[in-house]
């Protein structure tokens, strides 16, 4: 294993971290998402963390923040001084900022309003004190390089901006800690700019600061030391300046492949599916070709449009331009209604909100999208043949439900996948798109939902697996595709990817 | 063989209870009512609460389509009154039944369509759209009556139109024959269709809905529709009772609609609910009133003691979905 450790750990020459983690853990019933981790940032540091989805940096900043309460046994210290925060409350008192992705502010009222919200400064009659406020606000923004005027409403502000009123908020509120989560996400190229200024000046001034990213690119600019974390481990900290591109990516993905996947070779058929230039909102002039009885997998990290192709792909989204033929007709993917027509399934990511109706029955769930096949006349539905179905399909695919009349709810993830899947399947599809199949589900499920895939795959079924999970990928489909930024970065035929190729053009 | 029967009838009908919590609701309240007026249990009686609940069953059942999807329909009592109006005007004016009966249940539910696309076209909240409809229309009825009632009474075809309020058929008066159609027809559309399936998965989750290829721009059009046509037959109904128009006729009766269906167990929030249920709850309302009136309880009491069955229901309701 390549166990690195870069840390020129001479203490008394460095500044004292800010923020130092010892041995810190997460469990989650049973699993462990983050072991034995070491991890801490110096005042006046910009460090990196990265690592692939699920790797733990999303978990590991939600314990430093005070989201998740740690495991016994590992040590937190905030300034020197052993912390245990139980709400985000207390780790902002302490002085930590965190910038998530999504942003939190209130498009409806200004930026003042929105850097002081709940703190608002009071004159001697108890109310707000607007000239205090404005100048305040004027102050911060003036710290992160922002000229526009804080009685703007932020909702007319652009994504760049409002992302540095976050980071005005983050000051104001004295943080000597800033976590950015995935910051440029959103941004322009002309906004990063203007964002690694502001991370610049704030290092200069000796905030310690945390910068996650897929962007390697942008983590060697901006970053002075680098930690990556590898399935819940530490797998290598220290300077970014002794580290390249091709290291940390051998260090993010060194995984070994434990678990076998039941890959079944088969001679892919006559095309059935041809995507041409297609854009809309997130991917750009994506091209390829489905055959039949074909697995294509999508890799790519997250927000790399995988699943806005899928959604393109089925209708749920409209495409900007481009065309999708499947089996030689051309089609206009206005609704989910016309994919289904056309012989287009799709399973989506978010099984709790676009898959399945959480508090109707399986029954009702499995039949919705294909109700039209139990139909005798004048849209009335057989009771008995969709019965008759429903138990074939449970059957099948070894649901675990105590009645096919329970709510979807009450059954376990792996099973409410595998529901998900048969009322895909029921509309019998010629195309199957796959958006993350096995998130969220036991290994048991997992294994059925494979083996599966193969006998669809077997049955002449065009299958688009968009996952990211690479050894899934790796171990399942027929060829790979990679997207990066929502543009096609890299294919491979089976045998030829790697998980370090497939990260390369992944982070491209 | 006979207990066998008698058991099998018991069983039956405890199953139904425990499905439909407002059943046993029904039952107390009957009981009680009984106990304390006998004169409550004169056929007479009861056949007079049932086509006094008629109306009320008739649009609730209209607005349970509407709050199974997860909407809400302001403008049932407002086009009661329309519908009412058109269908009176019709009748003053020498047509027969077979003309203004179908033409006033088509404004109604051309009025409600209106406001289905206002909600999925015009993207506007159902509340406000539906808000938007009821005031239009109470001042469109205004206008179109000069604001005194149209009278029909000495109209051609008025002792037929008047039968549709007052008649019986078979010793059944008609709105309770009405009410008992559209309950067979409600029933089997939202338990035995694919429409009925959608109206339901639509309130559930409306993206999983549009995402499993349905129509939901349409469904919620039509659920809006039948909320209209149901409140121009109600509207019809009470005109030809009364044998004239009131511009003002069914203002608030959109608030007991809605009640009915409530304490009937449909939650506000949609995808729950049973149109058996709203009849029940039409009728706890109806027995109530009814109750009260032979209790000599004034009409003022009345309104607060219908506020505290809806409270009460909510609650029973609320705290056996909590178990």
């Amino acid at each position: 294993m390549a166990e690195a450790n870069h840390t020129s750990s001479d203490a008394s020459e460095a500044p004292p971290p800010v923020l130092e983690l010892r041995g810190v853990g997460k469990t989650f019933s049973g699993v462990h998402v983050l072991a034995d981790v070491d991890f801490s940032v110096r005042s006046g540091e910009v460090m990196g963390l990265v690592g692939e989805n699920g790797a733990g940096k999303s978990t590991l900043m939600r314990i430093v923040t005070g989201i998740y309460d740690a495991d016994s046994g590992g040590t937190i210290r905030f300034d020197g001084d052993e912390v245990h925060f139980t709400s985000t409350r207390q780790s902002i008192d302490a002085g930590i900022a965190m910038i998530h992705q999504e942003l939190n502010l209130l498009p409806g009222l200004t930026v003042g309003e929105n850097l002081f919200l709940g703190r608002e400064p009071l004159n001697r009659l108890g109310l707000i004190d607007w000239p205090t406020l404005m100048a305040e606000s004027r102050k911060y923004l003036t710290a992160v390089r922002q000229t526009f005027d804080p009685s703007m409403l932020v909702g007319r502000l652009s994504v760049g901006q409002q992302q540095m009123v976050e980071i005005a908020r983050a000051l104001s509120l004295n943080a000597r800690l800033i976590v950015m989560d995935e910051p440029t996400g959103a941004l322009t190229e002309v906004e990063t700019d203007i964002l690694f200024e502001a991370i610049r000046h704030l290092r200069d001034q000796g905030k310690a600061i945390v910068y996650i990213s897929h962007r390697l690119g942008e983590i060697f600019q901006i970053c002075n030391s680098v930690t990556v974390l590898r399935d819940g481990r530490m797998v290598s900290t220290g300077p970014a300046s002794e580290l390249d591109e091709g290291t940390l990516i051998h260090h993010m993905v060194g995984r070994t492949i434990t678990e076998k996947y039941p890959y079944v070779p088969s001679a892919a058929g006559p095309v059935s599916l041809r995507v041409s230039h297609l854009s809309a909102t997130v991917i750009e002039d994506i091209s390829f070709d489905g055959h039949t009885g074909e697995v294509i997998g999508f890799a790519g990290l997250m927000g790399a449009g995988g699943n806005q192709l899928g959604k393109t792909l089925y209708g749920a989204v409209l495409a900007r331009s481009g065309s999708i033929e499947v089996k030689g007709r051309a089609l206009s993917l206005r609704s989910p209604e016309v994919g289904v027509r056309a012989g287009i399934a799709y399973l989506p990511e978010d099984r709790k909100a676009e898959g399945l109706i959480q508090i109707h029955s399986v029954r009702v769930n499995m039949t919705l999208a294909a109700l039209r096949r139990f139909s005798i006349a004048l849209g009335l539905v057989s009771r008995g043949r969709e019965e008759v179905v429903v138990l074939e399909y449970v059957d099948a695919f070894k649901i675990k439900t105590p009645s096919v009349e329970a709510a979807i709810g009450t059954l376990s993830g792996g099973n409410q996948q595998k529901v998900a899947l048969a009322k895909a399947l029921m509309t019998e599809p010629s195309i199957l798109i796959l958006d993350e199949p096995t998130r969220g589900v036991d290994v048991g499920a997992r294994r059925d939902i494979y083996s599966l895939i193969n006998e669809l795959k077997a049955k002449g079924l065009t299958i688009l697996l968009i996952s990211s999970d690479m050894p899934e990928l790796l171990g399942i489909a027929d060829r790979i595709l990679v997207l990066s930024r929502g543009r096609l970065t890299g294919a491979f035929g089976r045998g030829e990817a790697t998980q370090e190729a497939i990260m390369k053009c992944a982070v491209a | 063989m006979r207990s066998g029967l008698g058991g099998l009838k018991m069983s039956w009908l405890l199953g139904l209870l425990s499905r439909n919590k407002s059943l046993i609701g029904l039952v107390i309240l009957v009981a009680a009512v009984a106990f304390t007026s006998p004169n409550f249990l004169d056929v007479g009686n009861l056949l007079n609460t049932f086509r006094q609940t008629s109306i009320n069953a008739i649009m609730a059942m209209g607005m349970t389509f509407v709050i199974l999807t997860g909407g809400i329909d302001l403008s049932v009592g407002a086009v009661l009154a329309f519908s009412g109006a058109i269908a009176a005007s019709l009748i003053a004016g020498g047509y027969g039944l077979a003309v203004a009966v179908p033409l006033a249940l088509l404004v109604g539910a051309g009025l409600g369509a209106l406001s289905g696309l206002a909600i999925t076209f015009g993207a506007v909240q159902p509340f406000i759209a539906t808000l938007v409809s009821m005031t239009v229309l109470r001042g469109a009825v205004l206008v179109f009556t000069n604001g005194t009632p149209i009278d029909c009474s000495s109209a051609a075809s008025s002792a037929a139109f008047g039968a549709l309020g007052e008649g019986y058929v078979l010793g059944v008066p008609v709105p309770v024959i009405a009410a008992a159609i559209v309950f067979a027809a409600c029933w089997v559309t939202l338990t035995q269709t694919q429409f009925g399936r959608y109206v339901y998965a639509i309130g559930g989750n409306e993206t999983v809905t549009w995402l499993s290829g349905v129509n939901v721009t349409a469904m919620k059009i039509a659920v809006y529709a039948i909320s209209g046509l149901l409140a121009a037959l109600a509207g019809i109904i009470l005109t030809a009772r009364l044998e004239n128009a009131q511009p003002t006729a069914g203002t608030g009766y959109e608030l007991d609609a809605i009640a009915a269906a409530v304490v009937g167990g449909t939650s506000l929030a949609g995808g729950i609910g049973t149109i058996f249920g709203t009849l029940v709850g039409a009728l706890i309302i109806g027995v109530l009133n009814n109750a009260l009136n032979l209790m000599d309880v004034s009409s003022y009491y009345q309104m607060i003691a219908k506020g505290a069955v809806i409270l009460l229901a909510v609650l029973v309701d609320r705290h056996a979905r909590a178990r």
